[in-house]
């Protein structure tokens, strides 16, 4: 069934997951429309990364869905994956292939006619066409999370999940990243994203939610100025 | 079906260019072959077993284990930075995922077996060359299945703590049948028996790989999922 044209990006409804007798993720409900930038916030085992994965599909949820533009994404269908781009905390990077390398094999995977042209111009947009060459184990942290940044934008997702963007970097490449997520929230795309810097994140979001405990203790839209956040926020800590 | 074929040859090429680049599975596979010989030649006692006799055992223990060494790499250069997720994130079929592990696999196992058999008639002073064609074409047949089996149960142990012990426990029960049929077959083939008294152990083989690679592309997806 075709879904209508204005269906959201994401859908995700009751999301639960349990790890034995830990429940990291409790009924969250999560809805990513074109042009939204949903901003994850909270504490360390809040239950952010888990929610992520769930909603990229790496994580089978206990209990609840996730459908991508209508379609649920573990339907079994491998295409329902196509519209989705994923940095999570690890690279996926293969550290004795060179990042032109890399980005050329997860450009053939996903079916591109030039794979090797769509690398090369990936890698220009993250600002590394001079480390093209090198072993991706000789490259620095925040040169590692660049091209994985590049490998997430590679198809072109309608969908952008990430996972603490902006660990490693430096100034003018979380600059960079925050432009991406600007022009593609114009281009109706969606984003969701998990960080602990609420400032990079803060001015472009268009709807912010907080998770503690695994279950989602604050949600506004658009987010209040940051300053009456953060008060709030430590109060929740503090609680 | 064409991206199929797209996706299995971009991961079988991948691995493979990043096994040639490290060298990390073949020469630990070569090196441990070659103790094998060399332990099996020297711990043998002449006078009492001929190299003819053990040579068949030898041959095929030596490819078995040098054999898990390489399948053991092949998804452990998955699990470096989380590759395997990413793969799977990828809006491809796992089964061409599988196939792409399975064609890479071929080729380190063949590789090794590819250096391990001159070793083995250097040091057991065997004569291959009347039998040749015949032992290249067990070889592939009884290495089909095995690798295939391993494949899968290489995906599913990469994620435990220890992955390198528990893939030996859970393929070498598996490895029983195309063994006895490889070792049997060898024995003929050396002895110079007819066809005819192969061609039951050959089909147990054929059928091993048949019903073996096709369960491995079914549930494969299922293994590397969460």
């Amino acid at each position: 069934m075709t879904p209508p044209p204005d269906a959201p990006l994401l859908v995700a409804e009751g999301l639960t997951r349990t790890f034995g007798h830990t429940r990291a993720v409790a009924g969250v409900d999560v809805t990513v429309s074109a042009g939204d930038l949903v901003a994850v916030f909270g504490p360390n085992g809040a239950g952010k990364t888990t929610l992520l994965r769930m909603l990229g599909g790496l994580v089978r949820p206990t209990a609840g869905r996730v459908r991508v533009r209508g379609r649920d994404l573990r339907s079994g269908d491998p295409t329902v994956r196509r519209p989705i781009g994923l940095l999570s905390h690890q690279s996926f990077l293969y550290d004795d292939l060179t990042p032109l390398e890399n980005l050329t094999f997860t450009a053939r995977v996903y079916g591109s006619a030039n794979p090797g042209a769509l690398a090369h111009e990936a890698l220009v947009g993250v600002g590394l066409e001079d480390r093209a060459h090198d072993p991706v184990r000789a490259l620095s942290r925040g040169m590692v999370q660049r091209v994985a940044l590049a490998r997430a934008l590679l198809a072109d997702p309608d969908l952008l999940l990430l996972d603490e963007p902006f660990t490693g970097l430096d100034a003018p490449a979380s600059r960079r990243i925050r432009e991406v997520l600007v022009q593609r929230r114009q281009a109706g795309r969606g984003a969701v994203v998990v960080s602990h810097q609420f400032a990079e994140v803060w001015d472009i979001a268009s709807h912010m939610l907080v998770m503690m405990e695994g279950g989602v203790i604050m949600r506004e839209s658009p987010p209040p100025d940051l300053s009456v956040f953060m008060a709030q926020y430590e109060g929740l800590l503090r609680e | 079906m064409s991206s199929w074929f797209r996706v299995t040859a971009a991961v079988a090429t991948k691995d493979i260019v990043i096994e040639v680049r490290s060298k990390t599975a073949i020469l630990s596979a070569l090196v441990f072959a070659a103790l094998v010989l060399v332990i099996f030649n020297f711990a043998r006692d002449a006078s009492l077993v001929s190299a003819s006799v053990l040579a068949p055992s030898v041959l095929w223990i030596t490819f078995a284990f040098a054999g898990m060494i390489a399948l053991n790499r092949g998804f452990n250069l998955e699990k470096e930075n989380g590759a395997l997720e990413g793969l799977l994130l990828a809006p491809v079929p796992r089964s061409a995922i599988f196939a792409g592990k399975l064609l890479s696999n071929l080729a380190f196992v063949g590789m090794v077996e590819a250096v391990a058999l001159p070793l083995f008639v250097l040091f057991f002073n065997v004569s291959v060359w009347r039998i040749l064609p015949g032992l290249l074409g067990l070889i592939v047949l009884a290495t089909v299945g095995f690798v295939a089996v391993g494949t899968v149960f290489s995906a599913m142990t990469v994620r435990t703590r220890f992955s390198e012990l528990m893939l030996p426990m859970l393929l070498l029960p598996f490895m029983v049948p195309p063994l006895i049929g490889a070792v049997q077959t060898t024995t003929r083939l050396f002895d110079g028996r007819p066809l005819s008294e192969m061609i039951g152990w050959l089909r147990i083989l054929a059928l091993y790989d048949l019903v073996f690679v096709t369960l491995c592309v079914l549930i494969f997806p299922a293994v590397v999922d969460e």
